[in-house]
């Protein structure tokens, strides 16, 4: 099911300050989401929001924050699937963003799902637990920083020989896509729910 | 009032600073990580440091009582100072009394948070730095950018050249141990002829009146022992109710901080002990601001902080900025938490923001201090005060728009429109006014020609 | 001085502004102490183990039968040429060698300890996870100055005063919370320039235990 009336779930908002907003875009995402017995979501950065900071402002949300997953999670420690019939002959490395690893706790889940997919090589990242730089509105309010983040990450990306660098936070990808093209690589920044649904037919 | 984002882009172009801060961090967090995983009970000890430090605060009243009684009938003179002035004018009229005109002093951050060393200047007492970085700094006019190791932005040329400037009686190379051996011989006779001395304090204990203090280089144990006279300044969040709660905050501090199981030098002493040591002995109770971020329930915890500087080690931003970007005596991310409370938010507004909340902070922050739930809270605060901004309105704007379905829609469609004159094969070179920050360093992906949502609906 | 009225003012001032600030605060949990005590209490691995991390940061360790101490601590001397030795007052006669010049520290000056060559002293206990050497004030341990002015440390542990952790060195500490309490691991060091540590800045740069076996 996708629920049409979904929007955002206001982790901007939260992480820039303003709350009020934040609380009603939660709000929001209870009424809409509340009667589903799972909600998987693509991006860990917003289950994390979802799931850890919620109940801290609408403790209602708790409830439903218990049933939000991320796309791996869902797959490889709920369902119990780590090989979805994925095809990708590419060399890739994994970035595993920092509310996968610290907030959302996602684990090793997208690494089984990646070493499951056919053709795909998969490289090990360097200083892979490092922040890429972008945290939200920390990538413009503090550019110069960021971009010093950002081009740390690249190299490491770059080193690795991949063509392809995966993650399961679609603003980091997007922080970290727009850097390697600024540097001119030919490195591609794709999702992994992109990776798992290419097959040998498409 | 410190803005870091400007701050930052000047250290940010400093390549050697840069170098210096990537080689100092990458080590002291690898020994960090060795003796950590030695201890089976980390995380038991993390959290009894945690469970201690939160009941300090929550009967800090008794507990500063306690100590204060325990230290006195031990031989202490206990002060109390509500500021820096106060706590600056306690300490020039104990060296007033005795004559003395230059006190050694032991690395102490507290003592920097108060320009205790400018207070005394003022008062025609020089105040000498005893630890080799701060002796360091002190001899170059500098200032502390790291906690535990304040020179982490020299390197040891930077050193020669200030040593044979300075202190060295001959030719120097840079070898560390011929440089160390320069500062020894230099500060033997100080120490020798020291009749003041000056500490901060790691650890107060309530039960006792003890002060603990620890250290390496043996400077600590100088300051502390031979002059006669001993002023220990420590803020009213040091205390630890009982002496045996040392054992926890003894496992956790080292192995933070330096990344050793133990440090070389751990001195407990409880006032004037009769035949060794000072035979006055000045404490001095600093609150200083401690009293505003404890009446903040979130914040508080900022005073659980033991300084061992593991976070700004692991902080991705601190690690490329270094500790004079956040303009405070408190770097890095418990700099970003404990300054804007201990001075107010409207004093240091950019602080809550110098993180990009990736959690590494917390992960090893021996007390458990949520860093990053702070951060949000401070930044909460920031907006609160700063009141209508235009990041305001367009926060706002944004949760209009994300307050219904029917209006993203729309904002998805306005944006594929507006977006059309920046687009450029594929991709977004230049996005103008608050968001340029953003194509400074990066093109930004314009929005998709179909959103998920109406792929979605029209799959058969 | 300051005036005792401002310093009582300030007293009750801070302490006032504590209460406010605690003012309908949710009491915290009670502390959980889930951390080791104790060891499994093996004492050979303990020596083994205190050893070890003596070494590692850079003392010198050598285990002898506390009958050989005298011959072991001239030996020290003789590979340092150290020819004045400080003394605490209660050290063992029996352990003093005759081939060196004995100092008793009656109460020397800062300079006179800086005139001798080194010093030997017992301990109270030791900590072998970390290295550790506790001085507490007592008996043959002497005052804090006499083991950090003089260039040379010589201390003697005997194996029964080992213990496993930190914890359990407290559970032995706290008669004598209110001493002057040194703990030493190591010679004293800096690693203030580029993270390279060096042995040796103000405290003793030579650090010797004789780890005694009374067996």
């Amino acid at each position: 099911m996708f629920p049409a009336e979904q929007t955002c779930c206001g982790q901007l908002h939260l992480n820039s300050g303003y709350r009020d907003d934040a609380a009603a875009l939660a709000r929001r995402f209870v009424e809409v989401f509340g009667e589903y017995d799972a909600i998987v979501s693509p991006s860990s950065s917003c289950v994390g929001t979802v799931r850890e900071l919620y109940p801290q402002l609408v403790p209602e949300a708790a409830r439903v924050g218990a049933r939000v997953f991320e796309l791996s999670e869902l797959l490889v420690n709920e369902l119990g699937v780590d090989d979805v019939g994925a095809y990708f002959p590419h060399r890739v490395t994994y970035h595993p963003t920092c509310h996968s690893l610290r907030v959302t706790r996602v684990g090793d889940a997208p690494l089984r799902l990646l070493r499951k997919v056919r053709g795909l090589e998969l490289v090990e990242l360097p200083a892979a637990d490092e922040c890429c730089g972008f945290g939200g509105t920390f990538a413009v309010k503090n550019a110069d920083t960021s971009i010093a983040m950002l081009a740390d990450k690249c190299a490491s990306i770059v080193s690795t020989g991949a063509s392809v660098c995966s993650a399961v936070d679609g603003s980091c990808l997007l922080h970290i896509g727009g850097g390697l093209e600024r540097q001119g690589t030919e490195v591609r920044a794709l999702h992994l729910a992109e990776i798992l649904a290419s097959t040998e037919d498409a | 009032m410190t803005d870091f984002p400007a701050a930052a882009r000047v250290e940010l172009a400093n390549g050697q600073l840069r170098a210096n801060l990537h080689h100092a961090t990458q080590t002291i967090r690898a020994k960090r990580a060795g003796v950590v995983a030695e201890l089976p009970d980390w995380e038991e000890l993390r959290e009894a440091g945690r469970g201690i430090k939160a009941d300090v605060l929550a009967r800090l009243d008794e507990y500063l009582v306690q100590f204060e009684s325990a230290a006195q009938a031990a031989g202490a003179q206990v002060h109390w100072a509500r500021d820096a002035a106060e706590a600056n004018a306690i300490v020039v009229e104990v060296a007033r009394d005795h004559g003395v005109s230059e006190v050694v002093k032991m690395k102490s951050l507290t003592t920097d948070e108060i320009h205790l060393n400018d207070a005394l200047a003022a008062a025609g007492i020089s105040a000498l730095e005893t630890d080799f970085a701060e002796l360091i700094l002190q001899l170059d006019g500098d200032w502390s950018s790291h906690i535990l190791v304040p020179a982490i932005h020299r390197n040891r040329t930077e050193i020669r050249d200030l040593f044979a400037r300075t202190i060295a009686d001959g030719p120097l190379t840079d070898d560390p141990s011929e440089l160390a051996e320069a500062a020894r011989v230099y500060l033997r006779e100080k120490f020798l002829g020291a009749r003041m001395g000056v500490s901060g304090a790691n650890f107060g204990v309530a039960e006792t009146g003890t002060i603990c203090i620890v250290e390496s280089e043996g400077n600590g144990r100088m300051c502390t022992t031979l002059p006669p006279v001993l002023v220990s300044i420590l803020g009213i969040e040091k205390l630890v109710p009982s002496f045996a709660d040392l054992e926890v905050f003894l496992q956790l501090l080292p192995r933070s901080s330096t990344g050793e199981r133990m440090n070389p030098y751990t001195s407990l002493w409880t006032g004037v002990t009769p035949g060794d040591g000072p035979q006055e002995m000045h404490i001095v109770l600093l609150d200083a601001g401690r009293t505003r971020v404890l009446a903040d329930e979130v914040g508080r915890v900022a005073l659980h902080c033991i300084r061992c500087s593991a976070c700004l080690n692991v902080c991705p931003v601190y690690t490329r900025t270094g500790g004079h970007a956040y303009g405070s005596v408190y770097p890095g991310p418990i700099g970003a938490i404990l300054t804007p409370q201990l001075i107010g938010v409207d004093q240091a507004p950019s602080l809550p923001y110098a993180s990009t909340l990736c959690g590494a902070c917390y992960e090893v922050c021996p007390v458990k201090i949520d860093i990053p739930a702070v951060l949000l809270h401070l930044r909460s605060k920031v907006v609160e005060h700063k009141g209508a901004t235009p990041e305001r309105l367009a926060m706002r704007a944004m949760g209009w728009v994300f307050g219904s379905a029917r209006r993203l829609r729309f904002a998805q469609r306005l944006g594929r429109v507006a977006q059309r004159p920046l687009v450029r094969g594929g991709s977004i070179r230049r996005l103008p006014g608050p968001l340029a920050g953003w194509t400074q360093g990066r093109t930004m992906r314009p929005v998709a020609r179909e959103s998920f949502r109406r792929w979605w609906s029209r799959r058969p | 001085m300051v005036e005792p009225a401002a310093m009582s003012t300030a007293r009750e001032e801070i302490l006032g502004r504590v209460r406010d600030a605690l003012e309908g605060s949710t009491a915290p949990e009670p502390v959980v102490r889930a951390y080791r005590r104790a060891g499994d209490g093996d004492r050979s691995q303990a020596v083994e183990l205190l050893c070890d991390r003596l070494v590692d940061y850079k003392a010198e360790v050598r285990r002898v039968a506390e009958s050989d101490l005298p011959a072991a601590i001239a030996e020290v001397c003789a590979a340092r040429s150290v020819s004045r030795l400080g003394v605490p007052d209660g050290l063992p006669h029996e352990w003093r060698p005759a081939s060196i010049e004995i100092v008793e520290d009656t109460g020397l000056t800062s300079r006179e300890l800086d005139g001798l060559d080194g010093v030997v002293t017992a301990c109270t206990l030791a900590i072998a996870e970390t290295g550790t050497l506790v001085l507490a004030a007592g008996p043959g341990e002497g005052r804090r100055a006499l083991t950090l002015v003089p260039d040379l440390h010589i201390c003697v542990v005997k194996e029964s005063q080992i213990v496993d952790g930190v914890p359990a060195a407290f559970d032995h500490l706290g008669p004598v919370a209110q001493r002057p309490l040194t703990l030493v691991s190591g010679p004293s060091a800096t690693s203030d320039i580029e993270l390279s540590r060096v042995e040796g800045v103000h405290g003793p740069r030579q650090l010797v235990v004789l780890v005694a076996s009374t067996g």
